[in-house]
């Protein structure tokens, strides 16, 4: 059964058309990749999935159910940036998940309950290879064991949906590779729905099972807001062919190159 | 030759160019003293040394004649337990202000332009209706300290507030906070090293408002005493006072300041202040 879906949604701030006639249905335990140019909408369409804003028009169903319009523990999500806790160590970043969930009150586990949720978050801290750091504050970490942190961190309330805005951009590519086995990993064991923004191409290209590109199908040279990007390819990956991911990658690349030659010709 | 702005001091020039200008002020005080005394045995603006030991022990050792008290003692004791409860009762204003009014959209909008217009009347205004309305006693005192100092951290740490990545915050949603959940574990943890911050900046406003107060209506007091004495030209009374209230506030200043660094370990490494 379809789990999200996307009817005929449009994304507008004032007169700037962000994102129109989206048309998608992904499955439960997919991975999706989203690429596009910059500013194309991107993290737009991950943060109307996440529920921190809502589509202009159109209706975004989850299970056949209009998604919730805030953010909830059934979708997890790692920014690129500032998604740890600065005042927690890494141990109790991953224990305040299961904290808020048992203890609505005091936010706070104590005895049984809290060996138990640390138990749990021990484990997951080291499925990410951060076993060894319990008990440091995240700014004594690297940036890609912040971002394994806020990974463990929204895996161990186990979600059905877990957002990931370019979680990796900043790393250097040898780490990326690690992490995107880690994440390949993670996701193949939890059986859960990823959605993985990248500006690595070739990333999304091989990375997941399906590669939703992002593009402006039409361009008006006189008012560049008037109309929105749209899913230009949504493609099973894995099985295509080089040739088509060059195309794509000279589609995306052109797009800023193809606007400045059209308003060029207008003016 | 480096540039000036890129020629640092070693740690012991520090110190010595730090205390250089205080050794200055002395010497100047001492000539100026010898001279004026040279002139008229009598001179009480710029009293001896000798003299200002007297006062010292006359008010630090022995007890008063008329109260059997030791007056510098009780003056502080006085003093202090104002600072205290005026600082403390506005950190504590200021801290649930703060957080509501940085957290919930509808109370900011609700009470945001209320404290900001508190916040623009001189508390000093206030005070001969703080004295009406709470007597001459101890209640005017400290509200008047909090009339001068609580708004100023509730925007301060409202603005904190509002300063977090709202990542965080969507995060913490993620992971099914619920706005008390939020408030409790998210947002209070970060503001309380930020508040001691606030604490601190409005100490000086703090003893501005409390020696006010001590100068027009009290019995005791440090702020009491200097306008007491001040009557007598008592400049040997008065200057060991001020010096005695300098020494107070650069002592909870730094109080504070260790008091953040044990409590708030990971707030003075994010700032790179190392541990
Ligand atoms: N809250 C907002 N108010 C007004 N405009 C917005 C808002 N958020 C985003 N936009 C606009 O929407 C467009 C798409 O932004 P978005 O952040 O989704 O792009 P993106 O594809 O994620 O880009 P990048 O790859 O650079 O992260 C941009 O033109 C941006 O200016
Ligand atoms: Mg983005």
């Amino acid at each position: 059964m379809a789990r999200i879906a996307f009817n005929n949604v449009w994304k507008e701030y004032g007169d700037q058309v962000v994102l129109e006639r989206l048309n998608l249905t992904v499955g439960d335990g997919e991975f999706c990749t989203v690429v596009g140019a910059s500013g194309c909408g991107k993290t737009t369409f991950l943060r109307m999935l996440l529920g921190q804003e809502s589509p202009t028009r159109g209706r975004i169903l989850l299970d056949g159910e209009p998604l919730p319009a805030e953010p909830g523990r059934d979708r997890g999500i790692v920014f690129q940036r500032y998604s740890v806790f600065p005042h927690l160590t890494v141990l109790n970043n991953v224990l305040l998940g299961l904290e808020l969930k048992d203890a609505p009150l005091t936010a706070r586990l104590f005895g049984r309950a809290r060996r138990q949720a640390r138990d749990k978050a021990i484990q997951m801290l080291d499925a990410v290879g951060l076993g060894q750091a319990l008990d440091k504050y995240p700014s004594a970490l690297s940036g890609g064991m912040q971002q394994r942190l806020a990974l463990a961190q929204s895996l161990v309330m186990e979600p059905r949906i877990l957002l990931l805005d370019e979680p990796f951009g900043a790393l250097d590519p040898g780490i990326r590779s690690d992490m995107h086995r880690l994440v390949l990993d993670l996701w193949r064991k939890l059986g859960l729905t990823v959605f993985m923004i990248t500006h690595d191409l070739e990333e999304g290209f091989y990375l997941g099972t399906r590669l939703l590109v992002f593009d402006k199908l039409r361009v008006d040279p006189q008012a560049p807001g008037a109309y929105g990007a749209s899913i230009t390819y949504d493609l099973p990956v894995g099985a295509t062919e080089r040739r088509l991911y060059e195309d794509i990658r000279d589609d995306v690349r052109a797009t800023p190159r193809a606007l400045a030659a059209a308003v060029d010709a207008a003016g | 030759m480096k540039r000036l702005i890129n020629l640092r001091p070693s740690r012991s020039t520090g110190i010595l160019l730090g205390l250089l200008p205080f050794v200055v002020l002395l010497v100047v005080y001492l000539a100026g003293s010898q001279a004026r005394l040279a002139d008229n045995p009598n001179d009480k603006l710029l009293p001896a040394f000798s003299s200002l030991g007297d006062a010292v022990e006359r008010m630090a050792l022995e007890p008063s004649k008329r109260s059997g008290d030791i007056l510098l003692w009780t003056d502080t004791a006085a003093s202090l337990q104002r600072l205290g409860l005026g600082v403390g009762i506005s950190a504590l204003i200021g801290l649930v202000f703060g957080v509501a009014l940085g957290t919930v959209p509808y109370l900011r909008a609700g009470l945001s332009p209320l404290v900001s217009s508190l916040s623009l009347i001189p508390p000093l205004a206030l005070l001969p209706i703080l004295f009406i309305v709470f007597g001459l006693g101890e209640l005017s005192k400290v509200v008047l300290i909090v009339f001068g100092v609580a708004p100023f951290i509730i925007r301060d740490l409202q603005q904190r507030a509002q300063e977090l990545p709202a990542e965080l915050l969507v995060k913490a949603q993620t992971l099914g906070a619920s706005t008390w959940q939020i408030i409790l574990r998210v947002v209070v943890p970060q503001l309380l090293p930020r508040l001691l911050d606030a604490v601190r900046l409005s100490l000086g406003a703090a003893w501005l408002f409390l020696i006010a107060a001590e100068a027009i209506a009290a019995t005791d007091g440090l702020g009491y005493r200097i306008f007491l004495v001040r009557r007598y030209l008592a400049m040997d009374v008065v200057l060991p006072y001020v010096v005695w209230i300098t020494l107070l506030a650069y002592l909870t200043d730094l109080l504070l300041r260790i008091a953040s660094r044990r409590a708030f370990r990971w707030y003075h490494q994010l700032n790179g202040e190392g541990n």
